[in-house]
C-alpha cells in the first residue's frame, strides 16, 4: 500500500445493528470506506450502494471459451489434424464429443472465476493485507472511515449514537 | 437478517452459541496438541498408506502380473476399488453444491468435511486407473498435448477418456470449491494465532479481510461454482457407467447404467460422510454443530438413494428376463446364483436391506445405529461395484476361458493403501483447517441456533446481553482516541436489550422458569398467570396438573411434555445448578430421550 490511512471505525456486537448503522451513515451523509464482518450479512450491499457482482458475466465468458476450446479441438483434430474411423463412426461425430465438451466448460469456467474472483479482490498466497481488527474475523461487525474524507468529529458522535460498542482511530 | 423460520424446526446449532463461541469451538482443535487417538489413528492410517506404496511398488517393477488378473478378467480389484472411491466422492460436491441451491441450511455443518473427502477419495480412486495401465511412467499419454509421435491424439470418442476428463475437471473444481470455502476459516484461524503459525495462515488465507465487496463477490462465486457443479457432479458417474454401458458385454450394456450409478455414489458418499462425522464429531467434540438432526438428514438421503438403488437392481433382473436376450438373461443368473452369489447377495443385503431400518425415526438419530449401518453400506457398495465387474468378466461368452477371480496380496495391499491414504489425508486436514465452515454457520445461527428456533428458543438469551455490555478498552495502536466511549456503551446495550426479550427475574419474588429446560417465555407466563412463580413451587406441582393448565392455554403448547420439569425445579430449587445442568444435558427439549 502506497500511503497509509488514517482510519477511524467502529465495531459493532451484531449484524442488526451494523444494517441500522449504516442505514444511519447514509442519512447523515457519512461516506463509509468500508464494513468490514465475520461472514457474508445480506441487505448490506445496497445499503452500500454496491452493484451486483460481474462475476458471473466473467464465468460465462470462460465457460463459452472452454466450450469452443474443446469443441473446437476435437473438431479439428479429427477432421483436419488426423483422421482416424473409431468403430465406424464419422469422423465429426458430435455427439462423441459431448461429454469432453462439458467437462472442459465446467473446467474453463471454475479455473477462469476463481481466478478472477482472486485477482480483483487482490487476495493470493504471500498478500498481507493490512488487519483493522483481529475480531473482524470472529465476532465483531466493523465500519471502517477514512479520515482524509469525513470530519472525524462527526463520525465519532455517529458511531456513539448508532450503538457500536467500540469505537478506534488507527493508521494502516 | 434473519428470515422467518418456521417454530418447530429443529435447531442445527445446539448449545446456545455466539459468535465467538463459534470461532473458539471450531478453530481450537487445530490449537490444541493432537490428542492421543489422532496420533494411533494417524500412525496406522500413514502404515497402511506405506503398505500400499511398496505394493504400487511391486506392481510397477514386477509389472501387472502381480495382479490375479487374466485375458478375460481384464479389470478385478483396481476398477473395483476405482469406481468405489469416485462413488464416495460424490457426496462432497452433492452436498456442498446441491445442497447450497436447495437452500438446505443442513449443509453447513458437514459441508467443509465432506468435500475434503470428496477430494480424497478421488485422488484415491485417480490412482488406479493410473497403475492399471500397466506402464504407469507412460500414464501422460492419456492427456491430448501436441507430441513428437505424430502428434498422435487420444481417441475422444472412448468412455475411457471421457472419464479421464470427467474425473480431472472433478478433481479441480471440488478443490476450487473448498478452497474458496476456507479462505475466509483460514483468516479466523489467522486471526487468532501467533508467530510462525500467524504467517502459515497468512498465505492460507490470502489476505482475507471480510471486506462487504469480497463477500459479495464470494457469495456469487459459490453461487455459481454450486451451479456448475451440480451437472458435474451428475456427469462424473455417468461418465463412469458410460465406462461399463457403451461396452457390448452383456450385464453391463444397459441404458439404466447412468442414473443407477449416479444413485449409488450418493448414497456410498453420504454413507462415508457419515461414519466420517460420527467420528469426527466425537473426536474434536463438534456435537453442537454435527447434531442429531444432521444425521437424520443424512440417513433420509441414505434411505431414499439406497432404495433408488434397490429398484436399480430389480429393474436390472426384470429387463434381463424380460429382453429374451439368453446372454443378458445367464449374466443375472450367474449373478445371483453363480460362484460369486456371496458377493450379490451381500450386496442386496447391504444395500437395499439395510438401509431400510431408517423408516424408523428412533434408528435414523441413533448415532450408533447409523454408524453400524454406513459401515454396513460402504461394504455393500464396495460389493455392488465387484459383482459387475468381477462376475461379468469371469464368466464370459466363451466357456473355454471362464475362471474364478480372487487377488493377489498386491492388489489388496492397494486397496488397503489407498484407505490409509485417504485417512492419513484426512486426519491432517482436520488438524489444519476447521472442519466445519465457520462463516456459513455463524450466518445461519440466527435461523438455526437453538436459542433462537426450536423447543429451546429465548430461554437463555438474556445471560447473553449481559455479555455485550463489557467494558470497551480502546487498547488499539497508533492514534488512540480519548472520546468517552461510556455513552457509546449506554446506547449499545439499550439497542441490544430491545433485542433480547427482556424477562422475569427482576422482582425477588419469581424465579426464572425459563431455566428449566422444556419452558420459554411463553410457557413460563402460562405457568405464572396458573399462580407458579418458583422452582419449589413448580417442583410440587404434578405434571398432569401443568399439562392441564397447557392444554387449557391453546393447541399450540400440547406438544409440550411437562414430565421432566417438578424434577428440574427441584434441583433449581435447591440451588443444585451443577445437578440441573448435567440433567439437561442428558434431555432433549425437556424430556428424556
Amino acid at each position: 500500500m502506497a500511503d497509509n490511512k488514517n482510519i477511524i471505525y467502529g465495531l459493532y456486537n451484531d449484524e442488526e445493528d451494523l444494517l441500522r448503522a449504516v442505514k444511519e451513515a447514509n442519512v447523515d451523509h457519512l461516506e463509509i470506506m468500508d464494513v468490514y464482518t465475520p461472514f457474508p450479512v445480506h441487505g448490506l450491499d445496497p445499503l452500500l450502494g454496491l452493484s451486483e457482482s460481474r462475476l458471473h458475466i466473467a464465468g460465462f465468458v470462460y465457460g463459452l471459451i472452454g466450450f469452443l476450446t474443446a469443441f473446437g479441438g476435437m473438431t479439428w483434430i479429427f477432421t483436419k489434424d488426423w483422421p482416424i474411423i473409431f468403430g465406424g463412426k464419422p469422423h465429426w461425430a458430435v455427439p462423441a464429443f459431448i461429454p469432453i465438451t462439458f467437462e472442459l466448460t465446467v473446467l474453463f469456467a471454475s479455473i477462469g472465476m476463481v481466478l478472477t474472483f482472486y485477482i480483483i479482490n487482490g487476495l493470493g498466497p504471500g498478500v498481507v493485507n493490512p488487519t483493522i481488527d483481529l475480531r473482524i474475523t470472529d465476532d465483531k461487525f466493523c465500519i471502517a472511515f477514512d479520515k482524509a474524507e469525513v470530519d472525524s468529529s462527526k463520525v465519532e458522535s455517529f458511531l456513539r449514537k448508532s450503538g457500536a460498542s467500540e469505537i478506534h482511530s488507527k493508521t494502516i | 437478517m434473519s428470515s422467518h423460520v418456521s417454530p418447530i424446526r429443529e435447531p442445527l446449532i445446539q448449545g446456545n452459541k455466539s459468535y465467538h463461541d463459534i470461532t473458539v469451538d471450531l478453530v481450537s482443535p487445530t490449537e490444541r496438541p493432537p490428542s492421543p487417538a489422532w496420533i494411533v489413528g494417524i500412525i496406522i492410517s500413514i502404515t497402511l498408506f506405506a503398505f500400499g506404496l511398496f505394493c504400487i511398488g511391486w506392481t510397477v517393477w514386477n509389472g501387472i502380473g502381480t495382479w490375479n488378473l487374466n485375458r478375460t478378467i481384464g479389470w478385478g480389484w483396481d476398477i473395483t476399488n476405482f469406481v468405489w472411491w469416485i462413488g464416495i466422492g460424490h457426496a462432497g460436491t452433492l452436498i456442498s453444491a446441491i445442497l447450497l441451491l436447495f437452500r438446505q441450511k443442513w449443509r453447513t455443518g458437514v459441508n467443509r468435511a465432506a468435500e475434503a473427502m470428496t477430494i480424497f477419495a478421488v485422488m484415491c480412486a485417480a490412482l488406479f486407473p493410473g497403475i492399471h495401465v500397466g506402464r504407469a511412467w507412460v500414464v501422460f499419454y492419456f492427456f491430448p498435448y501436441p507430441n513428437t509421435r505424430g502428434p498422435l491424439w487420444p481417441n475422444f470418442n472412448s468412455p475411457l477418456l471421457w472419464d479421464l476428463f470427467a474425473i480431472s475437471t472433478y478433481f479441480t473444481v471440488s478443490l476450487l470449491f473448498w478452497y474458496a470455502g476456507l479462505v475466509p476459516d483460514f483468516a479466523t484461524v489467522r486471526d487468532r494465532a501467533k508467530g510462525i503459525r500467524r504467517k502459515i495462515y497468512n498465505i492460507l488465507s490470502f489476505g482475507w479481510t471480510g471486506s462487504a465487496k469480497h463477500w459479495q463477490r464470494w457469495e456469487s462465486l459459490c453461487l455459481i461454482l454450486a451451479g456448475i457443479a451440480t451437472p458435474l457432479v451428475l456427469s462424473v458417474h455417468t461418465i463412469v457407467s458410460f465406462d461399463f454401458a457403451t461396452s457390448v458385454i452383456p450385464g453391463w450394456h444397459t441404458t439404466i447404467f447412468p442414473p443407477y450409478f449416479v444413485a449409488g455414489a450418493i448414497f456410498s458418499g453420504f454413507a462415508m460422510v457419515l461414519t466420517l462425522m460420527i467420528i469426527t464429531r466425537k473426536l474434536f467434540n463438534l456435537q453442537d454443530y454435527i447434531t442429531i438432526a444432521h444425521v437424520e438428514s443424512m440417513n433420509k438421503v441414505i434411505l431414499v438413494t439406497g432404495t433408488i438403488v434397490g429398484v436399480a437392481y430389480l429393474t436390472e433382473l426384470f429387463i434381463a428376463w424380460y429382453s429374451g436376450y439368453v446372454y443378458e438373461q445367464f449374466a443375472f443368473f450367474n449373478r445371483a446364483a453363480g460362484p460369486y452369489w456371496w458377493s450379490y447377495f451381500g450386496m442386496m443385503f447391504c444395500n437395499v436391506i439395510s438401509p431400510q431400518i431408517f423408516w424408523k425415526k428412533k434408528y435414523r438419530r441413533s448415532i450408533a445405529v447409523t454408524f453400524f449401518v454406513s459401515i454396513v453400506i460402504n461394504i455393500g457398495m464396495w460389493f455392488e461395484r465387484f459383482v459387475i465387474i468381477a462376475t461379468t468378466l469371469a464368466r464370459d461368452y466363451l466357456p473355454s476361458s471362464w475362471s474364478y477371480y480372487s487377488p493377489t496380496w498386491v492388489e489388496m495391499g492397494i486397496f488397503a493403501g489407498t484407505i490409509g491414504l485417504f485417512f492419513t489425508l484426512y486426519l491432517l486436514f482436520a488438524r489444519v483447517a476447521p472442519v466445519v465452515a465457520i462463516a456459513e454457520v455463524k450466518s445461519i445461527l440466527k435461523s438455526s441456533g437453538n436459542q433462537y428456533v426450536g423447543p429451546d428458543a429465548h430461554k437463555h438469551s438474556h445471560s447473553k446481553s449481559a455479555h455485550e455490555s463489557t467494558p470497551v478498552i480502546n487498547h488499539d495502536t497508533a492514534v488512540t482516541n480519548d472520546l468517552s466511549v461510556a455513552s457509546g456503551i449506554a446506547t449499545g446495550t439499550a439497542a441490544s436489550a430491545t433485542k433480547s426479550d427482556a424477562k422475569v427475574g427482576s422482582t425477588t419474588a419469581i424465579d426464572d422458569l425459563t431455566k428449566i429446560e422444556g419452558i420459554g417465555p411463553k410457557i413460563s407466563e402460562i405457568l405464572q398467570n396458573g399462580g407458579i412463580n418458583t422452582f419449589a413451587q413448580l417442583a410440587g406441582t404434578n405434571p398432569a396438573d401443568i399439562k392441564n393448565m397447557l392444554d387449557a392455554a391453546g393447541s399450540r403448547f400440547q406438544t409440550h411434555d411437562p414430565g421432566t420439569w417438578p424434577e428440574q425445579a427441584a434441583l433449581a430449587r435447591d440451588g443444585k445448578w451443577d445437578e440441573l445442568n448435567d440433567l439437561q444435558d442428558r434431555l432433549d427439549g425437556g424430556k428424556y430421550v
